[in-house]
């Protein structure tokens, strides 16, 4: 039996950890996060969870102590934003590295300077290469849905990665929104108990986590993580479906909206993607073949999967809610991705793609914004012409 | 040495499973200095066994037998603190076989 | 509470060394290094199941080259700077996995080891938090007053005058400027249940400075002083005389202070001059020099100080 009920997107990863019911969670308060973790707080100070919560000095502590309790054999969980992810750095590395399979919230934010309290998509595209897996949620409800898959992605033996869940900062970690809450049991019951595949506690033998390696292991060991990312993909669809089957929500690498008769298609993520499917539903009433292809998971990059999904649109923007400093022509990450994908993997002629960098610092952007990248496309595959392929959307000149 | 394992056999995650493997490796090879106790001065205080920082003095019912060679690295605090100076550091191309199966 | 193994090995040579080793031979650690001794000392005054944290740093790198370790007991190093958060974590692991019945309550100790540059400078908002937060373990700064694994760089618990290749001597620089910061002190200040400060040399003193530590259930701290002979400049053989010298002239006294109350463990006979400690190094040997004579007695006067201080919160004068 579920429950529907009004939360915003921090009270409804809250909601999922009380169920997940971790061993330990150790979080720091930074906005637009801070409300994940209170709420969460109350139901330890309730008794309502098993969870040693450690209120750390800092996120730098939050990682370092995810780490400690995960190689001790806990299941761990943390939230954080921008320059608390920032702050994190270091240790994502060795989280992932040492294969230990945590999951954290992040609400996506700007990173200073200037500081800035609003979403953008800075904070988890920096540590896109770090080994964790990375995974977006659109609203509140995708938000709890993702939290309670992430947990068996990570655990998921061939795998064994941590995994960040990301919802835009302030648009969706403060709306209220509808969320159907599972009962907590068939939620327990699909995470299951942890099993570590190592642990400092209660081992049969001693172990020794965080080792030297010179340059002749350390390459191997890197290549393991790589191999993980190889089965992640196969992983995060076989937890999609036993999902769907449990409760009947159907999740996969990317969703694809209205994009099968699509003549030009926008690829964003998170929050910017739902405003993007009124725009889709608008523009198909006044008969443009418009889609929408939404990236869930962004580490690993579905490529292939990508790729033929937007093999048949005539013109393709990619929307980066970041910026790569230095990068070509000022492209995001998304962008940069998606065109290596089809520079690799796609047929000729290449479809030509716009890259669009918006909404940083929480700068809004309207469906008539989208309209507009809409409109852009149809011109694009009127004319064959690209013109500037990447475009800076909303800042004033 | 064993080859190196690949990727593919080596354990995840970075651990190490075999506690103490250290005692593979053979420490003994950096010393330039080798100590050699006297056994009739020896009390067996095992006062060196406490301030070896090697582990590297061995003893056996109570009583100082020699040095582990195979690890000690000849740093002479053994022969230092000794409360009856009954350790001596001798030059190891001088040593021949002295003190070797302690 | 208090909880403790019945009857704890006796405090003798003879009883110690059967236990087997909890870091074994083997490990790359410099001859003559006092960190392994301290390790050494510290666990095994433990008889109590342990499990290690440490700090990146000589010790660290030097006994867990992959594929092989030194360590016989559960180990793990995260990083240089987050120790105390990595044990605190271990720490809440044990306490819910216990809780929950997931795993047995064996009175597992959680020792944590860091060098100086780990605990008084990048490590230390990290160790602060985890006093403050109440974990129960056990933190041990092996103290070998500059950053020793990358080359001799002062930190901030190298002594005034000391040469270090980032506190170099030079034509108008004496060694390292400034006195070296009080760990000890801002750990008591925590309020925490049990503070010490030891040294290898005196064995005993310090492994039940362990046993008490670990009796208690919260934060405790040792610092202990460990020579670093490549850094110091002195005969590896010498490693035990010198720290001898240093808590014989009262640089580094060994005390305790249990929930508040401070105690001096080891009071000298006759209270060493401190140049005598200086002449036994190569990093002070500048100081010798008469010019620099007014740095020894501005330290003598420091160590002084100091060491009242100590005698009156200890009510010892």
């Amino acid at each position: 039996m579920s429950d529907f009920r009004a939360l915003d997107g921090n009270q409804a990863v809250a909601e999922a950890m009380r169920q997940i019911n971790p061993d330990v969670v150790a979080a720091y308060p930074i906005t637009p996060q801070t409300e994940a973790v209170q709420v969460f707080s109350q139901f330890v100070a309730d008794g309502e969870v098993d969870t040693e919560f450690v209120t750390v000095e800092s996120e730098h502590s939050a990682m370092s102590a995810c780490v400690g309790a995960g190689a001790a054999g806990a299941r761990v969980m943390t939230c954080t934003s921008s320059a608390g992810l920032a702050l994190m750095w270091e240790i994502t590395y060795i989280a992932a590295s040492m294969r230990l399979p945590m999951v954290m919230m992040v609400a996506n934010r700007a990173l200073s300077g200037p500081i800035n309290i609003h979403c953008d998509h800075a904070d988890s595209m920096g540590t896109r290469d770090n080994g964790w897996i990375q995974i977006y949620s659109e609203n509140p409800q995708e938000a709890y849905d993702n939290m309670i898959q992430a947990v068996r992605i990570a655990e998921h033996a061939d795998v064994t990665l941590p995994v960040m869940v990301m919802q835009d900062g302030f648009i969706t970690s403060h709306s209220v929104e509808r969320v159907e809450v599972f009962d907590d049991a068939a939620v327990s019951g699909f995470v299951g108990p942890y099993a570590a595949n190592f642990q400092l506690l209660g081992a049969s033998r001693p172990l020794t986590f965080g080792a030297l390696d010179f340059y002749d292991y350390y390459f191997e060991h890197k290549r393991q993580q790589v191999e993980a990312f190889s089965h992640a993909t196969e992983a995060v669809l076989e937890v999609a479906a036993d999902f769907n089957c449990r409760f009947g929500r159907d999740y996969g690498l990317f969703q694809a909206y209205r994009l099968d008769d699509a003549e030009v298609a926008v690829v964003v993520l998170s929050s910017t993607a739902g405003t993007a499917k009124v725009v889709v539903d608008d523009l198909r009433a006044q008969g443009i073949r418009a889609g929408l292809l939404k990236p869930r998971v962004f580490r690993p990059f579905p490529a292939a999967e990508i790729v033929r999904a937007l093999s048949h649109v005539k013109a393709i923007a990619v929307m980066d809610r970041s910026t790569s400093f230095g990068s070509m022509m000022g492209a995001g990450p998304l962008f940069l991705e998606t065109a290596a994908a089809f520079h690799v993997l796609g047929r000729a002629p290449q479809i030509p793609m716009v890259g669009y960098v918006f909404g940083l610092g929480g700068r809004d952007i309207s469906p008539p914004d989208l309209e507009g990248v809409y409109h852009d496309l149809l011109a694009v595959a009127d004319s064959g012409d690209v013109g500037d392929p990447v475009r800076y959307l909303g800042v004033r000149g | 040495m064993p080859e190196p394992k690949g990727w593919k056999e080596l354990p995840i995650g970075g651990i190490i499973d075999s506690p103490g493997s250290a005692r593979d490796l053979e420490t003994g090879a950096w010393r330039a200095r080798r100590p050699i106790v006297d056994k009739d001065k020896c009390t067996s205080c095992l006062q060196c066994w406490m301030f070896c920082p090697d582990m590297a003095v061995v003893v056996q019912a109570d009583k100082m037998r020699g040095f582990d060679l195979y690890h000690c690295k000849g740093c002479g605090i053994c022969a230092k603190i000794c409360p009856a100076d009954a350790i001596a550091m001798v030059a190891e191309a001088e040593a021949g076989t002295e003190g070797e199966g302690g | 509470m208090v909880t403790q193994t019945e009857t704890p090995t006796r405090l003798t040579l003879r009883e110690l060394a059967k236990k087997p080793d909890r870091l074994t031979s083997g490990h790359r650690m410099c001859p003559g290094c006092a960190a392994p001794l301290v390790v050494k000392q510290v666990l095994m005054a433990i008889d109590e199941p342990v499990v290690v944290v440490c700090a990146t740093g000589c010790l660290e790198v030097a006994t867990t080259i992959f594929p092989q370790t030194a360590w016989n007991v559960p180990f793990i190093h995260n990083a240089f700077e987050n120790a105390a958060a990595t044990a605190s974590g271990v720490e809440a692991a044990y306490r819910s996995l216990v809780r929950q019945g997931k795993i047995e309550d064996d009175n597992t100790r959680i020792v944590v080891f860091g060098g100086d540059g780990s605990s008084y400078d990048i490590g230390l908002q990290s160790l602060s938090g985890a006093m403050e937060r109440g974990h129960r373990l056990l933190y041990v700064c092996y103290d070998n007053n500059a950053y020793m694994n990358t080359g001799i760089q002062r930190s901030s618990a190298t002594p005034v005058g000391a040469n270090t290749t980032t506190s170099p001597v030079g034509k108008v620089q004496a060694g390292k400027k400034g006195a070296r910061k009080d760990l000890t002190a801002i750990m008591a200040a925590h309020g925490i249940p049990y503070v010490a400060q030891a040294s290898p040399h005196n064995w005993r003193d310090l492994m039940q400075k362990v046993r008490k530590a670990t009796a208690i259930d919260g934060p405790s701290f040792i610092n202990v002083l460990a020579s670093c002979n490549r850094g110091w400049r002195h005969d590896p053989a010498d490693t035990i005389e010198i720290q001898r010298l240093g808590v014989d002239s009262c640089l580094w006294p060994l005390y305790e202070v249990e929930d508040g109350v401070y105690r001096v463990t080891y009071r000298p006979k006759v209270k060493v001059p401190v140049s005598d400690y200086l002449a036994s190094q190569g990093r002070f040997g500048h100081l010798l020099q008469p010019a620099n004579q007014y740095i020894i007695e501005a330290l003598q006067a420091d160590v002084d100080r100091r060491w009242e201080r100590l005698l009156r919160m200890a009510g010892e004068v």
